[in-house]
Protein backbone atom coordinates (compact mmCIF):
# COMPACT_ATOMS: atom_id res chain seq x y z
CA UNK A 1 0.00 0.00 0.00
CA UNK A 2 2.86 2.23 0.84
CA UNK A 3 4.27 1.82 -2.85
CA UNK A 4 1.25 2.37 -4.13
CA UNK A 5 0.86 6.24 -2.15
CA UNK A 6 4.56 6.56 -2.64
CA UNK A 7 3.58 6.37 -6.52
CA UNK A 8 0.60 8.24 -6.94
CA UNK A 9 2.07 11.39 -4.52
CA UNK A 10 5.13 10.64 -7.30
CA UNK A 11 3.15 10.98 -10.31
CA UNK A 12 1.09 14.13 -8.87
CA UNK A 13 4.25 16.04 -8.37
CA UNK A 14 6.22 14.66 -11.19
CA UNK A 15 2.94 15.97 -13.69
CA UNK A 16 2.79 19.44 -11.06
CA UNK A 17 6.59 19.57 -11.85
CA UNK A 18 5.92 19.05 -15.40
CA UNK A 19 3.41 21.98 -16.20
CA UNK A 20 4.35 24.11 -13.58
CA UNK A 21 7.95 23.77 -15.79
CA UNK A 22 5.82 24.81 -19.20
CA UNK A 23 4.11 27.66 -17.79
CA UNK A 24 7.65 29.30 -16.51
CA UNK A 25 9.57 27.84 -19.32
CA UNK A 26 11.42 31.04 -20.06
CA UNK A 27 12.19 29.64 -23.79
CA UNK A 28 8.37 29.86 -24.50
CA UNK A 29 8.33 33.69 -23.99
CA UNK A 30 8.15 35.66 -27.43
CA UNK A 31 10.46 38.29 -28.83
CA UNK A 32 9.30 41.96 -28.07
CA UNK A 33 11.05 43.30 -31.26
CA UNK A 34 9.08 43.69 -34.19
CA UNK A 35 10.87 42.75 -37.69
CA UNK A 36 9.08 45.91 -39.26
CA UNK A 37 11.22 48.37 -36.36
CA UNK A 38 14.06 47.87 -38.49
CA UNK A 39 12.48 48.28 -42.22
CA UNK A 40 12.91 51.47 -44.70
CA UNK A 41 9.69 51.42 -45.89
CA UNK A 42 6.84 53.25 -45.14
CA UNK A 43 4.69 52.10 -42.22
CA UNK A 44 1.17 52.65 -41.69
CA UNK A 45 0.34 52.54 -37.94
CA UNK A 46 -3.56 51.87 -37.02
CA UNK A 47 -4.72 51.78 -33.15
CA UNK A 48 -7.56 50.60 -31.76
CA UNK A 49 -8.95 49.72 -28.26
CA UNK A 50 -9.33 46.16 -27.59
CA UNK A 51 -11.42 46.14 -24.92
CA UNK A 52 -15.09 45.25 -25.92
CA UNK A 53 -17.37 48.01 -24.64
CA UNK A 54 -14.75 50.55 -26.65
CA UNK A 55 -15.26 48.71 -30.27
CA UNK A 56 -18.64 49.37 -32.40
CA UNK A 57 -19.29 45.63 -31.41
CA UNK A 58 -17.84 42.53 -30.31
CA UNK A 59 -19.59 38.91 -30.28
CA UNK A 60 -18.67 35.34 -29.40
CA UNK A 61 -20.25 32.54 -28.58
CA UNK A 62 -21.88 34.24 -25.37
CA UNK A 63 -20.38 32.17 -22.62
CA UNK A 64 -17.07 33.27 -22.61
CA UNK A 65 -15.12 35.12 -20.13
CA UNK A 66 -15.36 38.72 -22.31
CA UNK A 67 -19.17 39.82 -22.76
CA UNK A 68 -20.54 40.44 -26.20
CA UNK A 69 -21.27 44.21 -26.95
CA UNK A 70 -23.48 45.88 -27.40
CA UNK A 71 -25.99 43.14 -25.65
CA UNK A 72 -28.06 42.68 -28.01
CA UNK A 73 -25.64 41.82 -30.44
CA UNK A 74 -26.23 38.37 -32.44
CA UNK A 75 -23.89 36.12 -30.69
CA UNK A 76 -21.57 32.78 -32.41
CA UNK A 77 -22.96 29.97 -30.67
CA UNK A 78 -23.31 27.30 -33.13
CA UNK A 79 -21.02 24.83 -32.88
CA UNK A 80 -18.89 25.50 -35.72
CA UNK A 81 -18.24 29.18 -35.26
CA UNK A 82 -18.45 28.68 -30.80
CA UNK A 83 -14.66 28.93 -30.80
CA UNK A 84 -14.53 31.91 -32.87
CA UNK A 85 -15.20 35.78 -32.36
CA UNK A 86 -15.53 38.71 -34.59
CA UNK A 87 -15.00 42.60 -33.49
CA UNK A 88 -15.99 45.89 -35.32
CA UNK A 89 -13.93 48.79 -34.89
CA UNK A 90 -12.63 52.05 -35.63
CA UNK A 91 -9.06 52.51 -36.35
CA UNK A 92 -7.28 55.48 -35.43
CA UNK A 93 -4.02 56.78 -36.94
CA UNK A 94 -0.81 58.06 -35.57
CA UNK A 95 -2.17 61.15 -34.83
CA UNK A 96 -5.43 59.67 -33.04
CA UNK A 97 -7.51 60.86 -36.12
CA UNK A 98 -10.17 58.28 -37.72
CA UNK A 99 -8.07 56.54 -40.22
CA UNK A 100 -11.08 54.14 -41.46
CA UNK A 101 -12.87 51.11 -40.35
CA UNK A 102 -11.53 47.62 -39.32
CA UNK A 103 -13.57 44.27 -39.23
CA UNK A 104 -11.80 41.25 -37.34
CA UNK A 105 -12.73 37.39 -37.00
CA UNK A 106 -10.71 35.49 -34.91
CA UNK A 107 -10.54 31.32 -34.45
CA UNK A 108 -8.92 29.12 -31.78
CA UNK A 109 -6.18 27.46 -34.20
CA UNK A 110 -5.84 23.63 -33.98
CA UNK A 111 -2.01 24.47 -34.27
CA UNK A 112 -2.43 25.29 -30.87
CA UNK A 113 0.88 23.64 -29.21
CA UNK A 114 1.36 23.96 -25.16
CA UNK A 115 3.85 21.99 -24.97
CA UNK A 116 6.07 24.39 -27.33
CA UNK A 117 4.21 27.61 -25.41
CA UNK A 118 1.97 28.15 -28.32
CA UNK A 119 -1.46 29.32 -27.56
CA UNK A 120 -2.63 30.17 -31.61
CA UNK A 121 -5.61 32.14 -32.86
CA UNK A 122 -6.12 32.54 -36.76
CA UNK A 123 -7.47 35.36 -37.29
CA UNK A 124 -8.19 37.69 -40.26
CA UNK A 125 -8.83 41.94 -40.70
CA UNK A 126 -10.86 43.31 -43.16
CA UNK A 127 -10.46 47.10 -43.22
CA UNK A 128 -10.83 50.14 -45.58
CA UNK A 129 -9.48 53.49 -45.11
CA UNK A 130 -11.15 56.13 -46.82
CA UNK A 131 -9.55 57.76 -49.38
CA UNK A 132 -6.59 55.27 -49.25
CA UNK A 133 -8.08 51.74 -49.78
CA UNK A 134 -8.99 48.49 -48.46
CA UNK A 135 -7.07 45.66 -46.77
CA UNK A 136 -7.05 41.97 -46.30
CA UNK A 137 -4.63 40.42 -43.56
CA UNK A 138 -3.95 37.29 -42.55
CA UNK A 139 -2.01 36.01 -39.37
CA UNK A 140 -1.48 33.79 -36.52
CA UNK A 141 -1.47 35.53 -32.86
CA UNK A 142 0.05 33.59 -29.93
CA UNK A 143 -1.14 34.60 -26.94
CA UNK A 144 0.98 33.03 -24.70
CA UNK A 145 3.17 35.60 -23.30
CA UNK A 146 -0.31 37.55 -22.51
CA UNK A 147 -1.89 35.11 -20.73
CA UNK A 148 1.39 34.35 -18.65
CA UNK A 149 2.10 37.98 -18.54
CA UNK A 150 -1.26 39.39 -17.69
CA UNK A 151 -4.10 37.10 -17.62
CA UNK A 152 -2.04 34.18 -15.38
CA UNK A 153 -1.34 36.70 -12.57
CA UNK A 154 -4.53 38.49 -12.89
CA UNK A 155 -6.00 35.04 -11.56
CA UNK A 156 -3.47 34.67 -9.19
CA UNK A 157 -3.88 37.68 -7.22
CA UNK A 158 -5.78 38.26 -4.31
CA UNK A 159 -7.68 41.20 -5.57
CA UNK A 160 -8.74 39.33 -9.30
CA UNK A 161 -7.13 41.64 -11.43
CA UNK A 162 -3.63 42.72 -12.83
CA UNK A 163 -2.46 46.34 -13.07
CA UNK A 164 1.00 46.89 -14.93
CA UNK A 165 2.12 47.93 -18.45
CA UNK A 166 2.62 44.39 -20.69
CA UNK A 167 3.71 45.66 -24.35
CA UNK A 168 4.06 42.54 -26.76
CA UNK A 169 3.44 41.34 -30.12
CA UNK A 170 0.76 39.07 -31.22
CA UNK A 171 1.30 38.07 -34.15
CA UNK A 172 3.72 34.94 -34.86
CA UNK A 173 2.39 33.86 -38.11
CA UNK A 174 2.38 33.16 -41.62
CA UNK A 175 5.71 34.84 -42.19
CA UNK A 176 9.00 33.71 -41.14
CA UNK A 177 9.76 36.35 -39.02
CA UNK A 178 6.79 36.43 -36.94
CA UNK A 179 4.29 38.76 -39.84
CA UNK A 180 1.00 38.74 -41.14
CA UNK A 181 0.25 38.54 -44.69
CA UNK A 182 -1.58 41.90 -45.65
CA UNK A 183 -3.33 41.69 -49.51
CA UNK A 184 -4.40 44.92 -50.98
CA UNK A 185 -7.69 45.24 -52.46
CA UNK A 186 -8.20 48.25 -53.68
CA UNK A 187 -7.61 52.35 -54.39
CA UNK A 188 -3.57 52.50 -53.62
CA UNK A 189 -3.22 49.05 -51.76
CA UNK A 190 -4.46 47.28 -54.65
CA UNK A 191 -1.57 44.54 -56.01
CA UNK A 192 0.01 44.86 -52.51
CA UNK A 193 1.54 42.41 -51.30
CA UNK A 194 3.13 42.60 -47.88
CA UNK A 195 3.42 41.75 -44.06
CA UNK A 196 2.38 43.34 -40.54
CA UNK A 197 2.55 42.94 -37.14
CA UNK A 198 -0.12 43.44 -34.12
CA UNK A 199 1.07 44.03 -31.43
CA UNK A 200 -0.82 44.73 -27.25
CA UNK A 201 -0.13 47.34 -24.66
CA UNK A 202 -1.99 45.80 -21.64
CA UNK A 203 -2.69 47.88 -18.68
CA UNK A 204 -5.42 46.63 -16.23
CA UNK A 205 -7.16 43.17 -16.30
CA UNK A 206 -10.06 42.05 -14.75
CA UNK A 207 -10.65 37.92 -13.71
CA UNK A 208 -13.98 39.08 -14.17
CA UNK A 209 -14.86 41.08 -17.02
CA UNK A 210 -11.77 40.36 -18.70
CA UNK A 211 -9.23 43.31 -20.07
CA UNK A 212 -10.04 46.34 -18.88
CA UNK A 213 -7.27 49.05 -20.43
CA UNK A 214 -5.93 47.07 -23.52
CA UNK A 215 -4.83 49.04 -26.55
CA UNK A 216 -3.84 47.36 -29.47
CA UNK A 217 -1.65 48.19 -32.76
CA UNK A 218 -1.52 47.46 -36.42
CA UNK A 219 1.48 48.45 -37.89
CA UNK A 220 1.38 47.43 -42.10
CA UNK A 221 4.33 48.11 -44.08
CA UNK A 222 4.46 49.39 -47.35
CA UNK A 223 7.12 48.53 -50.08
CA UNK A 224 8.38 51.40 -51.76
CA UNK A 225 7.20 51.51 -55.63
CA UNK A 226 11.24 52.08 -56.49
CA UNK A 227 11.95 49.56 -54.82
CA UNK A 228 9.87 47.18 -55.99
CA UNK A 229 10.39 48.22 -59.68
CA UNK A 230 14.18 47.52 -59.13
CA UNK A 231 13.95 44.24 -57.67
CA UNK A 232 14.75 41.55 -60.04
CA UNK A 233 12.33 39.01 -61.24
CA UNK A 234 12.90 35.45 -60.14
CA UNK B 1 9.61 2.99 -1.55
CA UNK B 2 11.55 5.26 -2.44
CA UNK B 3 12.12 3.97 -5.99
CA UNK B 4 8.33 3.99 -6.79
CA UNK B 5 7.93 7.56 -5.92
CA UNK B 6 10.64 8.42 -8.71
CA UNK B 7 8.95 6.22 -10.69
CA UNK B 8 5.77 7.79 -9.98
CA UNK B 9 7.48 11.58 -10.88
CA UNK B 10 8.75 10.15 -14.31
CA UNK B 11 5.54 8.45 -14.72
CA UNK B 12 3.22 11.69 -14.32
CA UNK B 13 5.33 13.80 -16.52
CA UNK B 14 5.03 10.89 -18.99
CA UNK B 15 1.09 10.83 -18.44
CA UNK B 16 1.05 14.46 -18.64
CA UNK B 17 3.23 14.79 -22.14
CA UNK B 18 1.60 12.43 -23.76
CA UNK B 19 -1.99 14.20 -23.11
CA UNK B 20 -0.75 17.54 -24.25
CA UNK B 21 0.93 15.85 -26.80
CA UNK B 22 -1.97 13.55 -28.49
CA UNK B 23 -4.92 15.33 -27.04
CA UNK B 24 -5.49 18.45 -29.53
CA UNK B 25 -5.77 21.46 -27.49
CA UNK B 26 -8.54 22.86 -30.14
CA UNK B 27 -10.46 20.90 -32.11
CA UNK B 28 -12.61 22.72 -34.75
CA UNK B 29 -16.13 21.46 -35.27
CA UNK B 30 -15.98 20.29 -38.96
CA UNK B 31 -18.91 20.68 -41.20
CA UNK B 32 -18.33 18.19 -44.66
CA UNK B 33 -17.60 20.73 -47.36
CA UNK B 34 -20.21 20.44 -50.10
CA UNK B 35 -17.85 21.13 -53.24
CA UNK B 36 -19.35 20.35 -57.07
CA UNK B 37 -16.83 19.27 -59.15
CA UNK B 38 -17.36 19.48 -62.67
CA UNK B 39 -15.66 17.14 -65.17
CA UNK B 40 -12.79 18.94 -67.02
CA UNK B 41 -13.89 22.52 -65.83
CA UNK B 42 -13.76 24.04 -62.16
CA UNK B 43 -15.21 23.41 -58.60
CA UNK B 44 -17.57 25.56 -56.92
CA UNK B 45 -18.88 25.88 -53.55
CA UNK B 46 -21.85 27.80 -52.47
CA UNK B 47 -22.85 29.81 -49.31
CA UNK B 48 -25.24 31.71 -48.48
CA UNK B 49 -26.88 34.61 -45.94
CA UNK B 50 -30.69 34.19 -44.19
CA UNK B 51 -31.32 37.42 -44.34
CA UNK B 52 -32.59 39.47 -41.97
CA UNK B 53 -31.90 36.00 -39.47
CA UNK B 54 -28.07 36.00 -40.26
CA UNK B 55 -27.15 39.74 -39.97
CA UNK B 56 -24.65 40.60 -37.14
CA UNK B 57 -23.94 44.22 -38.18
CA UNK B 58 -24.76 46.82 -40.35
CA UNK B 59 -22.34 49.78 -39.91
CA UNK B 60 -23.51 52.72 -41.45
CA UNK B 61 -24.17 56.25 -40.94
CA UNK B 62 -27.42 57.28 -40.08
CA UNK B 63 -29.15 54.47 -39.67
CA UNK B 64 -33.19 54.55 -37.83
CA UNK B 65 -32.79 51.26 -36.36
CA UNK B 66 -29.66 50.04 -36.08
CA UNK B 67 -28.18 46.56 -36.20
CA UNK B 68 -27.62 45.45 -33.46
CA UNK B 69 -29.71 47.77 -30.99
CA UNK B 70 -27.33 49.72 -28.95
CA UNK B 71 -24.39 50.38 -32.34
CA UNK B 72 -23.00 53.73 -31.75
CA UNK B 73 -22.03 54.04 -35.24
CA UNK B 74 -19.01 56.60 -35.27
CA UNK B 75 -20.73 60.12 -36.91
CA UNK B 76 -17.34 61.05 -38.68
CA UNK B 77 -17.25 62.82 -41.70
CA UNK B 78 -14.45 60.22 -42.90
CA UNK B 79 -16.83 57.36 -43.06
CA UNK B 80 -19.46 58.91 -44.41
CA UNK B 81 -19.91 56.51 -47.62
CA UNK B 82 -18.48 53.56 -45.71
CA UNK B 83 -20.53 50.39 -44.94
CA UNK B 84 -19.62 47.87 -43.17
CA UNK B 85 -21.60 44.39 -42.64
CA UNK B 86 -21.36 41.14 -40.45
CA UNK B 87 -23.11 37.73 -40.90
CA UNK B 88 -22.99 34.02 -40.03
CA UNK B 89 -22.65 32.08 -43.49
CA UNK B 90 -24.57 29.08 -44.69
CA UNK B 91 -23.51 26.06 -46.28
CA UNK B 92 -25.73 24.30 -49.16
CA UNK B 93 -27.11 22.46 -46.25
CA UNK B 94 -28.92 25.96 -44.72
CA UNK B 95 -25.77 24.80 -41.82
CA UNK B 96 -24.15 27.90 -40.21
CA UNK B 97 -20.45 27.36 -41.04
CA UNK B 98 -18.83 30.59 -40.80
CA UNK B 99 -18.62 34.68 -40.41
CA UNK B 100 -18.03 36.91 -42.98
CA UNK B 101 -17.72 40.39 -43.31
CA UNK B 102 -18.46 42.88 -46.13
CA UNK B 103 -17.75 46.37 -46.82
CA UNK B 104 -19.06 48.56 -49.22
CA UNK B 105 -17.61 52.06 -50.01
CA UNK B 106 -17.60 54.60 -52.49
CA UNK B 107 -15.22 57.50 -52.37
CA UNK B 108 -13.79 60.14 -55.17
CA UNK B 109 -9.94 58.67 -54.57
CA UNK B 110 -10.80 55.18 -54.49
CA UNK B 111 -14.01 54.52 -56.45
CA UNK B 112 -16.91 52.52 -55.22
CA UNK B 113 -15.30 49.36 -53.26
CA UNK B 114 -17.05 45.98 -52.53
CA UNK B 115 -15.61 43.11 -51.38
CA UNK B 116 -16.17 40.07 -49.24
CA UNK B 117 -13.90 38.28 -46.27
CA UNK B 118 -15.69 34.52 -45.48
CA UNK B 119 -13.86 32.90 -42.60
CA UNK B 120 -14.51 29.35 -42.01
CA UNK B 121 -13.03 28.43 -38.57
CA UNK B 122 -12.11 25.05 -39.50
CA UNK B 123 -11.11 25.47 -43.11
CA UNK B 124 -9.66 29.05 -43.53
CA UNK B 125 -10.40 32.26 -45.00
CA UNK B 126 -11.48 33.75 -48.15
CA UNK B 127 -10.72 37.30 -49.59
CA UNK B 128 -13.13 38.27 -52.64
CA UNK B 129 -13.22 41.66 -54.25
CA UNK B 130 -16.27 42.37 -56.34
CA UNK B 131 -17.22 44.89 -59.16
CA UNK B 132 -19.24 47.29 -57.79
CA UNK B 133 -21.62 47.47 -60.80
CA UNK B 134 -24.34 43.92 -60.92
CA UNK B 135 -25.13 42.41 -64.61
CA UNK B 136 -28.12 42.50 -66.14
CA UNK B 137 -29.07 38.85 -64.77
CA UNK B 138 -29.16 40.50 -61.10
CA UNK B 139 -25.83 38.75 -60.51
CA UNK B 140 -22.77 40.97 -59.00
CA UNK B 141 -19.20 39.60 -60.37
CA UNK B 142 -15.52 38.79 -58.86
CA UNK B 143 -12.36 37.06 -57.92
CA UNK B 144 -11.19 35.20 -55.30
CA UNK B 145 -8.29 37.89 -54.49
CA UNK B 146 -6.31 35.39 -51.94
CA UNK B 147 -7.42 32.96 -49.19
CA UNK B 148 -5.64 30.88 -46.50
CA UNK B 149 -5.18 27.49 -45.06
CA UNK B 150 -7.38 25.57 -47.50
CA UNK B 151 -8.01 28.49 -49.58
CA UNK B 152 -4.80 29.49 -49.97
CA UNK B 153 -4.00 27.74 -53.30
CA UNK B 154 -7.01 28.65 -55.39
CA UNK B 155 -8.24 31.36 -57.54
CA UNK B 156 -11.44 32.04 -59.60
CA UNK B 157 -14.35 34.30 -59.75
CA UNK B 158 -16.94 34.28 -57.02
CA UNK B 159 -20.47 35.96 -57.55
CA UNK B 160 -22.60 37.40 -55.17
CA UNK B 161 -26.63 37.38 -55.99
CA UNK B 162 -29.83 38.48 -53.88
CA UNK B 163 -32.52 36.09 -53.74
CA UNK B 164 -35.96 37.33 -52.69
CA UNK B 165 -37.19 34.69 -50.19
CA UNK B 166 -40.71 33.16 -51.49
CA UNK B 167 -42.52 31.54 -48.36
CA UNK B 168 -44.76 33.23 -46.43
CA UNK B 169 -44.46 31.91 -43.41
CA UNK B 170 -43.52 34.62 -40.73
CA UNK B 171 -40.26 32.76 -39.62
CA UNK B 172 -38.96 32.47 -43.13
CA UNK B 173 -36.11 34.71 -44.02
CA UNK B 174 -37.00 37.61 -46.63
CA UNK B 175 -34.48 36.33 -48.92
CA UNK B 176 -30.67 35.75 -49.01
CA UNK B 177 -27.16 36.67 -50.20
CA UNK B 178 -25.60 33.60 -52.32
CA UNK B 179 -21.99 33.71 -52.71
CA UNK B 180 -20.82 31.50 -55.38
CA UNK B 181 -16.68 30.57 -55.85
CA UNK B 182 -15.48 28.88 -59.23
CA UNK B 183 -12.12 27.48 -58.12
CA UNK B 184 -8.97 26.03 -59.61
CA UNK B 185 -5.75 25.58 -57.66
CA UNK B 186 -3.25 28.28 -59.07
CA UNK B 187 -0.63 25.80 -60.72
CA UNK B 188 -3.32 24.11 -62.56
CA UNK B 189 -4.62 27.27 -63.90
CA UNK B 190 -0.76 28.44 -65.00
CA UNK B 191 -1.05 25.09 -67.15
Amino acid sequence: MKYLISLLVGMALGATAFLALLYFNPLTLQNKLSPLSVTENELITLHYSAVATDTLIYTNDGESQVAPHPTKVLQLWEQPIRKTAALATVLRDGRNQVAGIGLKISSDSESTNILNGEAIVDSVWHIYLPGRGSLFIEQQENYWTYLRKVVGPAYWSSADNWRGIWNGNLTSGPGALGTSRVVGGSGEFAELDSIGVESLLAKAYSVEQGPVALSAELLIEIPRRDALAAMPDP
Amino acid sequence: MFKSFIAGILLGIAVVGGVLYYYPAVDQFRERSLVVVRPNQDSTESFHINVPMDRILIGAPGQQEPLPAGLQWPDDEELAGTRAELFKIRNGKDAVVGVASRIAASHTDTGDVIEWVLHLPARGSVYMTMQPEATDAGYRIGELATGTREFSLLHGPVTERWIAGTSKSEDAPAGRIEITMSFVAKELEEI
